[in-house]
């Protein structure tokens, strides 16, 4: 790994600050980036740990929304977003017990892997992401594989999650990562279904958007069975062709709607 | 060089680090504390977990920096006070966990965080809580039957073979 400046402040007005310095980025759990660090694929001059911020942490429940704290492990979501389960199931089935005491929404949001959980979840519940600057809807949020609409040393500071009436998320673990072979979050609110996938495409989460309707109109797994999802566009690697990936994509959703 | 400071297994401890320093070569390299290994060091396989402020990590993806002023726990203070095994070592060895050991002490560390959250796993818990912990020795079984029998219940009747 390149030597590189550690710094660890303990507001977000200081972590920005810092991170306004040339090659600075911001660290959370380093799940990710510490590995990707060792690669050289990221090379910071100056790490911005955001890990001592106590303004980021934690979870808030009011007015039928749960709010999370960017710097939040998956395993503080896990235990205390109750009020939100298949949130909370969400973030108890990232990786593995060290990834969930180390790994923050934040760090997961910001990353935007196509294999990841969060991003399914934020875009299904039509979450809010906030930064440092700005609130941002899910849906103009994700720009596709590893791609953002963040800008350089803007932080997540916290996610807005709408609590839905009934939801789930369902995953198919690749088996060797853990992460997402394919997963389908599903929730449904007053105002209609919302369907996102993970895992499946080249272009990163995204929404299913023929599934919605027909769930909007029938909340039930059959009410999807003559929908086609096509391969076009989806992942084919190692583990699954881009036709293995987009029929779990319809079987997933169906399994999702009766687990919800 | 900045100089860290940290209670490892109860004792106040000091070393210089560099900013990219991880705490797993904080504690082998800067403390002689060597029972933690490096496997794949790439945040997959475990062997490398140790327990900071009462929580199981992967030592290999956290700057030493970063948990300054941390109480750590690794493999060196899993012992009774008297050097005896502790219970969960010595259901390792029981229950013969452990063939070349390398993935070792990863295993008990995350098996004690495990038992302190939840003291009676049933198998399925056990599998799923030692996900992040690779062994390319024992196929797993007895070190499910270690855990188990860690908690105090009859491994040989609830493990599978
Ligand atoms: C073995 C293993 C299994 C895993 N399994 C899964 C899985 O099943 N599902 C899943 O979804 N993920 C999985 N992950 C990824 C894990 O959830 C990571 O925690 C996550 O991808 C990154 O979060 P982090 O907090 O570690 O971020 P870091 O690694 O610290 O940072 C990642 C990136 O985000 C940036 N960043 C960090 N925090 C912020 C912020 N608040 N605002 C803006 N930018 C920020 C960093 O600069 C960096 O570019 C797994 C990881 C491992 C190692
Ligand atoms: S050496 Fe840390 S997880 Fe493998
Ligand atoms: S005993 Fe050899 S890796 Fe587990």
């Amino acid at each position: 790994m390149i030597e590189f400046e550690f710094v660890k402040p303990s507001t977000v007005a200081d972590a920005v600050k810092a991170l306004a310095a040339d090659g600075a980025q911001a660290l959370s759990g380093g799940q990710t980036l510490t590995p990707t660090m060792k690669q050289r694929l990221a090379t910071p001059s100056v790490l911005v740990s955001l890990n001592g911020i106590a303004e980021m942490k934690g979870v808030t429940v009011g007015g039928g929304v749960v709010t999370i704290g960017g710097a939040t492990t998956h395993a503080t979501v896990a235990k205390e977003a109750s009020a939100y389960p298949a949130l909370a199931r969400l973030a108890g089935g990232i990786g593995d017990p060290a990834v969930r005491n180390r790994g923050t929404i934040g760090g997961s949001i910001a990353n935007n892997d196509p294999a990841a959980c969060y991003p399914a979840g934020a875009l299904a519940s039509g979450a809010v992401i906030v930064t440092n600057k700005r609130s941002i809807t899910a849906d103009d949020f994700f720009k596709g594989m590893f791609a953002t609409v963040l800008d350089e040393g803007e932080i997540i500071t916290s996610v807005s999650f709408p609590v839905p009436l009934k939801a789930a998320y369902v995953k198919f673990d690749q088996p060797a990562s853990r992460f997402a072979l394919t997963g389908v979050f599903v929730a449904q609110y007053a105002g209609g279904v919302r369907v996102a996938v993970t895992g499946a495409s080249n272009n990163g989460v995204f929404r299913w958007k023929e599934a919605e309707a027909a769930l909007s109109a029938n909340f039930s797994a059959s009410a999807i069975a003559g929908l086609k999802v096509s391969p076009k566009d989806m992942i084919s690697d190692l583990h699954g062709t881009a036709e293995y990936r987009a029929h779990l994509v319809k079987v997933l959703t169906g399994r999702a709607v009766s687990a919800a | 060089m900045t100089k860290v400071t940290m209670t490892v297994n109860g004792i106040s401890q000091s070393a210089e680090t560099e900013g990219r320093t991880l705490l797993s070569a904080y504690l082998r390299e800067g403390l002689g504390l060597t029972g933690t290994h490096i496997g794949c060091d790439t945040s997959q396989c475990g062997a490398c977990v140790v327990h900071v402020d009462g929580v199981a990590v992967k030592s290999c993806s956290i700057f030493a920096q970063d948990v300054a002023g941390s109480r750590v726990t690794t493999i060196e203070g899993m012992a009774n006070e008297d050097g005896s095994l502790g219970v969960v070592q010595q259901a390792f060895q029981d229950h013969h966990g452990l063939q070349c050991g390398f993935c070792t002490a990863g295993m008990v560390m995350t098996t004690s965080a495990l038992l302190k959250g939840n003291p009676r796993p049933t198998e399925q818990e056990v599998r799923h809580g030692l996900e992040g912990n690779i062994c390319r020795c024992t196929g797993y079984h007895n070190i499910v039957k270690a855990v188990l029998a860690a908690s105090g219940q009859d491994a040989v009747a609830m493990a599978a073979e």
